[in-house]
This record gives C-alpha cells, sequence and structure tokens, in this order.
C-alpha cells in the first residue's frame, strides 16, 4: 500500500490498488451468483428471469436507479464505518446500534428543537445541526466499546453486539414512550415528522435520490485519503497491522482504538442521520433494520477499501431495491437475497475457496483482519 | 472459578431473587416466589448453558466460535421444521415427530460446524469472519426457507405454517410423593415440598444440560480425549510433535460443539415454544459466549454464568409482580425492554474484567500450520 502510494498521481494508485483487489471479490460473486441460481432452479424457479428481474428493477429506470442510490446511501456510510475499523484491527458489529441511535437523535433535533426553542431555525443551522447530533450519538456509542477495549481488555465484537440489544432496546422504549409521534390517528412506534428546515433537498424533481449519496460518494474518498495521507490514518494502520509494533514506534494505541471506533460508529450513526433527514423525514421503530449487519459483508466484499467500498454498497443496494422485482416476475420471496448476499460473503471471506477453484496464486501477504480474544 | 467471580455471581442472584421477594411477598409466599424462580432460572438457562459448553469445546481445542449465534438459529429452525415434516407429511405420531426434530436440531448444528471447520481449519481463514459468516449465512438461510417453504409455489403446506406437533413434556420427579407423607397434616410443609419439586420439574433438553455440563467437565479433564483437546488449545505444536493428529482433535471438538449448539436450538423451537419466527435467538448466542468467557473456558464455571442471566431473565418473567408495587412514574421500569437490558449490561460489566481476569487457551484462534 504504502510503495503504491509513493509513486505515480494519488488517483491513479487508488483506482490501480482497487482493481488489484477486485478480482477475488468479482469472481466470488460470480460463483455465489451460479450458486444461487442453482437453488433458485432448485425451489422450483426460473433463475434467469429472477436475476433479470433483479437487473431490470435496480437499473432498469431513472426511478430504478435513483432507488438504488436511495439504498446505497447508508450502506456506503455503514460498510465504510466497518472498513475503517478493519483497518485499525477491530470489528465493529455495532453499526445496527449506531445507526439506530444516530436516526433517532437526529429525528429528535429536527422535529423537537423548534419546539423547545419555539422559533423557526434557519435550514442552514438545523439541517448541520441534526446531521451532526446524529453522527455524535453514533460516535459515542462505538467510542464506550472502544473505551472498554482500550482499557480493560473487554472484546469489541461481542460489546458491540450488547450495544446493539441495549441500543435497540432503548430505542423501543423511547418511540413507544417520549418520543412517540403524539398524532391522535397515529398507532405506530415513530417519530413526528422533522421540520422542513432539517430535511435535505432531493438532487431531481420527482426522484428520491438526495444529496447524501453524493455526501456518501466523498466520504468514501475522504476516508481514502485520512487512511492513506494524514498521520492519524497511518498511526491507525499501524496498529491494525501490529500493536505492540506500534506501541514500541511510539503511537499511543488507546488512543487509536478509542479515536477509530470512535471515527467507525461516526460514520455509521451519520448513515442513519441521512436516511431520517434525506429520505424518511422520521425514525420508525425497524427502519434502519439489517444496515448494520449488510455493512459488514459490504466491507469484507470491498476488502476494507473505500472504493470497494462504494462498489460493493452498490451491488447490495442494487439487489435489495431490484428484489421486488424480482419477487414480481418470478414469486421468489425478498429473502432470497438475504440468503445471496450471505453466499457472497461466505465466499469473499473464504478467498482461499475461490484462489482454489479458479487456480488464482495468492498476491502479498494475507491482510489481518481482526484477532482472537488476545487482540 | 475463584472466590471473586463466586461472590458475584452470588450477589447477582441474591440481588435478584431478593427484589421479587421483597416486592411479591404480599403475593405469595418467599418460598413459593424463590422455587417458581429457581424453576424459571434453570429452564431459561438451558440454551445458555449449551451455547457456553459449544464455546467450550471449540475454543479449548483452538478455534474461536462467535457462530454459535448463528448456529443455534439454524438447528431450532431445522429442528422445527423436522418435527413437522414428520408429522404432517410422513404421518408419525407426535413423540416420534419431535424426537426427530430434536435430532435434526443436533444434525443441523452440527453441518454449521462443519462449515466453521472447513473454514477455520483447513482454509485458516479469520475465525472471528468465519463465525460471522456463519451467523449472516443462518438469518439469510433460515429466512429464506421459512417463506419459500410455507409460501412458495407448490409448497406441500399450500400458503400456510402448519402447527408443530408440539413441544417435549416435563420429566415429573415425583418428590412430592415421597416426602409428603413426613409432613403428616401440616399444609406449610406440603406446600414447601411442592414448591421443591417444581425446581425439580424440568424439561428433558434442561436435564441433559446439566448433565452435559458434568460429562464434559469429566470429559475435559478427567479422559485422554481432554487431554488432548486441551493440548491441541494450548500448544497444537507441541501435542503434534508427540504424535497428537492436531487437525482431526480440531474438528471431532468443533463438530461436537455444534451439536451443543444444536441442542440448545433444539431447547427454542422443540421444548420451549412449538413454533418458528425469524431471528428468534435474539442474542442468546453472544451471551452464552460471555458466560464461557466469565467461567473461564471452564464447563461448571460456564454454567454457573448461565445461571446468572436465566436469573435475570427470570426477573423479567416475574415482572407482573411489580404491577401494584411500583408508583405510576416508574411504571415505564416494568416495560420488557427496559428490564431485558439486565443481561446485555451484565456481559458487558463481566466482560471487562474488573471481576477478575480470564486467560483464554493459548492458541485460541490461532490457525494451525505445520
Amino acid at each position: 500500500m504504502q510503495a503504491e502510494t509513493q509513486s505515480g498521481s494519488p488517483t491513479k494508485s487508488l483506482l490501480r490498488s482497487a482493481l488489484d483487489a477486485m478480482l477475488v471479490p468479482f469472481l466470488a460473486i460470480l460463483t455465489a451468483v451460479v450458486l444461487g441460481g442453482i437453488i433458485i432452479a432448485s425451489v422450483g424457479g426460473n433463475p434467469f428471469l429472477a436475476y433479470y428481474g433483479l437487473i431490470q428493477g435496480s437499473f432498469g429506470s431513472a426511478k430504478a436507479l435513483s432507488e438504488t442510490a436511495v439504498w446505497a446511501t447508508p450502506y456506503i456510510f455503514a460498510g465504510l464505518g466497518v472498513a475503517l475499523a478493519f483497518k485499525g484491527g477491530l470489528f465493529n458489529i455495532g453499526g445496527e446500534g449506531q445507526l439506530a441511535l444516530g436516526a433517532v437523535f437526529s429525528a429528535v433535533i429536527g422535529y423537537a428543537l423548534p419546539e423547545w426553542l419555539g422559533v423557526d431555525i434557519p435550514a442552514i443551522i438545523h439541517l448541520p445541526l441534526a446531521i451532526i447530533v446524529g453522527m455524535g450519538m453514533g460516535a459515542l456509542w462505538a467510542a464506550i466499546v472502544g473505551f472498554l477495549k482500550a482499557y480493560t481488555g473487554g472484546h469489541e465484537v461481542i460489546n458491540t453486539i450488547m450495544m446493539n440489544y441495549i441500543a435497540l432496546n432503548t430505542i423501543s422504549f423511547l418511540l413507544n414512550g417520549p418520543l412517540k409521534d403524539r398524532d391522535p390517528n397515529n398507532v405506530i412506534a415513530r417519530t413526528p415528522l422533522i421540520a422542513e428546515s432539517a430535511r435535505i433537498p432531493n438532487i431531481f424533481e420527482g426522484l428520491r435520490v438526495h444529496w447524501g449519496f453524493v455526501l456518501a460518494l466523498l466520504a468514501a474518498y475522504l476516508v481514502w485519503w485520512m487512511l492513506n495521507k494524514t498521520t492519524l490514518g497511518f498511526e491507525i494502520r499501524t496498529v491494525g497491522l501490529n500493536p505492540d509494533a506500534a506501541k514500541y514506534a511510539g503511537i499511543n494505541v488507546k488512543r487509536t482504538i478509542i479515536v477509530t471506533m470512535d471515527l467507525s460508529g461516526m460514520l455509521a450513526g451519520l448513515a442513519g442521520a441521512l436516511e431520517v433527514t434525506g429520505l424518511n423525514y422520521r425514525h420508525e421503530l425497524g427502519f434502519s433494520i439489517g444496515y448494520g449487519f449488510d455493512a459488514i459483508a459490504i466491507a469484507l466484499l470491498g476488502k476494507s477499501h473505500p472504493l470497494g467500498v462504494v462498489l460493493a454498497a452498490i451491488l447490495f443496494a442494487a439487489m435489495r431495491n431490484g428484489a421486488t422485482r424480482m419477487q414480481f416476475l418470478t414469486q421468489l420471496p425478498v429473502d432470497l437475497i438475504s440468503m445471496l448476499q450471505a453466499l457472497i460473503l461466505l465466499f469473499v471471506a473464504t478467498d482461499a475457496i475461490i484462489r482454489y477453484i479458479y487456480r488464482i496464486k495468492a498476491k502479498g501477504e494475507r491482510v489481518v483482519l481482526t484477532r482472537g480474544w488476545g487482540g | 472459578m475463584d472466590w471473586k467471580r463466586f461472590s458475584f455471581i452470588l450477589l447477582i442472584i441474591i440481588v435478584l431473587f431478593g427484589t421479587v421477594v421483597l416486592v411479591g411477598q404480599v403475593k405469595s409466599a418467599p418460598i413459593v416466589i424463590i422455587t417458581s424462580m429457581l424453576a424459571t432460572t434453570i429452564a431459561v438457562a438451558t440454551p445458555l448453558t449449551l451455547g457456553a459448553l459449544s464455546g467450550v469445546f471449540c475454543e479449548r481445542a483452538g478455534v474461536v466460535n462467535i457462530g454459535i449465534e448463528g448456529m443455534m438459529l439454524t438447528a431450532a429452525f431445522f429442528g422445527w421444521l423436522g418435527a413437522i415434516y414428520m408429522f404432517h407429511i410422513f404421518h408419525f405420531g407426535i413423540g416420534i415427530s419431535i424426537t426427530v426434530g430434536a435430532l435434526v436440531a443436533v444434525l443441523a448444528g452440527a453441518l454449521m460446524a462443519l462449515l466453521l471447520a472447513v473454514l477455520s481449519i483447513t482454509y485458516k481463514v479469520d475465525q472471528i469472519i468465519g463465525g460471522t459468516v456463519i451467523n449472516i449465512l443462518a438469518v439469510g438461510l433460515t429466512g429464506f426457507l421459512n417463506r419459500q417453504l410455507f409460501f412458495g409455489k407448490g409448497s406441500v403446506f399450500g400458503g400456510q405454517v402448519p402447527n408443530s406437533p408440539g413441544v417435549l413434556p416435563t420429566i415429573h420427579i415425583p418428590i412430592t410423593e415421597i416426602f409428603s407423607p413426613i409432613c403428616g397434616a401440616s399444609p406449610n410443609c406440603i406446600q414447601v415440598i411442592e414448591s421443591i419439586n417444581k425446581v425439580f420439574d424440568q424439561k428433558p433438553i434442561a436435564i441433559s444440560a446439566i448433565l452435559l455440563v458434568f460429562i464434559t467437565h469429566y470429559v475435559l479433564f478427567y479422559t485422554r480425549w481432554g487431554l488432548r483437546t486441551r493440548a491441541v488449545g494450548e500448544h497444537p505444536k507441541a501435542a503434534d510433535t508427540v504424535g497428537i493428529n492436531v487437525i482431526k482433535m480440531r474438528y471431532a471438538n468443533v463438530i461436537i460443539g455444534g451439536m451443543m449448539a444444536g441442542l440448545a436450538g433444539a431447547y427454542f423451537t422443540i421444548e420451549s415454544v412449538p413454533s418458528f419466527e425469524p431471528l428468534l435467538t435474539n442474542g442468546r448466542g453472544f451471551i452464552s459466549l460471555a458466560a464461557m468467557i466469565f467461567g473461564n473456558w471452564t464447563p461448571i464455571g460456564a454454567w454457573t454464568a448461565a445461571l446468572v442471566f436465566g436469573a435475570s431473565q427470570a426477573l423479567n418473567i416475574n415482572m407482573q409482580l411489580f404491577r401494584d408495587v411500583i408508583p405510576p412514574q416508574w411504571a415505564f421500569l416494568q416495560q420488557s425492554y427496559v428490564v431485558g437490558l439486565v443481561p446485555y449490561i451484565l456481559t458487558m460489566i463481566i466482560l471487562t474484567g474488573i471481576i477478575g481476569r480470564t486467560t483464554p487457551p493459548a492458541a485460541d484462534g490461532v490457525p494451525y500450520e505445520k
């Protein structure tokens, strides 16, 4: 990675390192698609029609493209969050909770702040504030786990999962109680709609895709830049590769662990905040279910490379978005997509199997993603 | 299990039981409350105990297993499905259908474990990632089949989920019958004995979980197999040098671990309630892991930790006793998602290690390369 960044322009090396990393994931997807087709056929479906429906439903029209971008926005952010943590040697499974909390608190700022203050807030202040608070909640939630990891050794995998359950229980309580939409006709556990001043405008008239998608692409570049061009990024990667060496090199390992978790949770929180301010204009129980776990698959599929994450996120978004069309054409359940994604993840994670099937030699050293309980 | 950890467990259990007894004494006698809570504790600790044993087998042999959750979920689904197929399609009796269901669950757990073994032992995939793959695959697989088999085109069930044949029966241990003559005519005495009897009246998987705790303890620490397993998990190279087949030992232990997780899965759909819903394991695989860590990778330690989690769930179940006692402004505390936080927070406290540090097997999580 470092040798590459020294030669050539940054964008060129960004592309080249991405292309190098893309071969195995591509073959993994291909294998999963073939296996998925066999499964579809074995339950009596037509795999070609199913895949045709998937593609048509995700890229077939302006509306389909817009919806794919809408799905991709939180995927890119949450996937970047997981990827960033991987680079720092941490496995953040807590995206689910961080994202949902970000969404809830962004919604609170969005609908309640004007009421509390008794005045309308100009959009230039209100919208950024709503987004920043959501981001901050995600960061805070993850930082707790980072702190526990750094100072007590409590393993982040279990702690982030526990924090997910704590977050989701707390949110159920909030949305059924204090934050519930007081509209007498409302029976759903959801917040009221946020004020106009806290909403992100759409890019095109009549399509739901909003500026959050552009922000997501920008965030991918920023994460890449931060990881490869700044001291902080160097510290994060060094701690990720070898915490002992990092310690002897004078890097504050504990601080770096907390900062890594913080940034990772911030990206997940941002995903939640943008879902509220850009798309739903409120948070409802169950709106964000599954994003956090899909994000793990996306980060693995993208080999923790920001550009890879963007492509993987768009692929997953397309699958989720096209699933409805697939179901319409073939009557296959939407859950098929979850299984297809699990298969992709399986083959990506086990690149040894893919390398064996397609006879590809391993290049360079294996990337250490996580460590056992000791790390 | 050192004194610090043991007293922590005792403290938590006393606090949990004490709260319920204090609040509930208006309605029922302390002995009735304590015994009914004990019975619930043992029952709901069953999947956690078995899950923790699954972890003990895998990790003592040097394979980190965070896929317990996924193994449980898969087993719960296929066990339930097996019972339904046996009953509705092959028209077997209720007893046979449920038994076959439990066996299918154990088999499903073993197959998922085989996948983990292939990934982590043969292909040396990062074991945490391998476990995550198991977890995500389990959600996708059970969600898809649950929909497709019942509502898909040409489903033999014609678009509806059939009733499961039922759940395993309680095994009655005749304590009341044996000891009630001692009481003579005293009704209090009989009530005490009947309440105590309730603690022992458990279902088959709950009973086998407790037996398996002690069997695992014996196997792990007093047999040649156990010594070899531990050697492979602590220092595989040394084990290999003296002629132990590291790969084979790891495979065998991971698959045994998967069978334990499979039995834990059977608890949900074969012993507890006769139905399946997506994601029904609800994090209990991960709580099992925390129990295993808190029990310092020993079966008996893991079991006592699982009982603490069981007790905190028993508190949740006994929440209706609190209804008249809690002032209305604090009423939200009885909501299940508030009390439901207790096990998750306990897990995190346990993992911080403030109640004593634990040491995993030395080669835990490290693939073996000759």
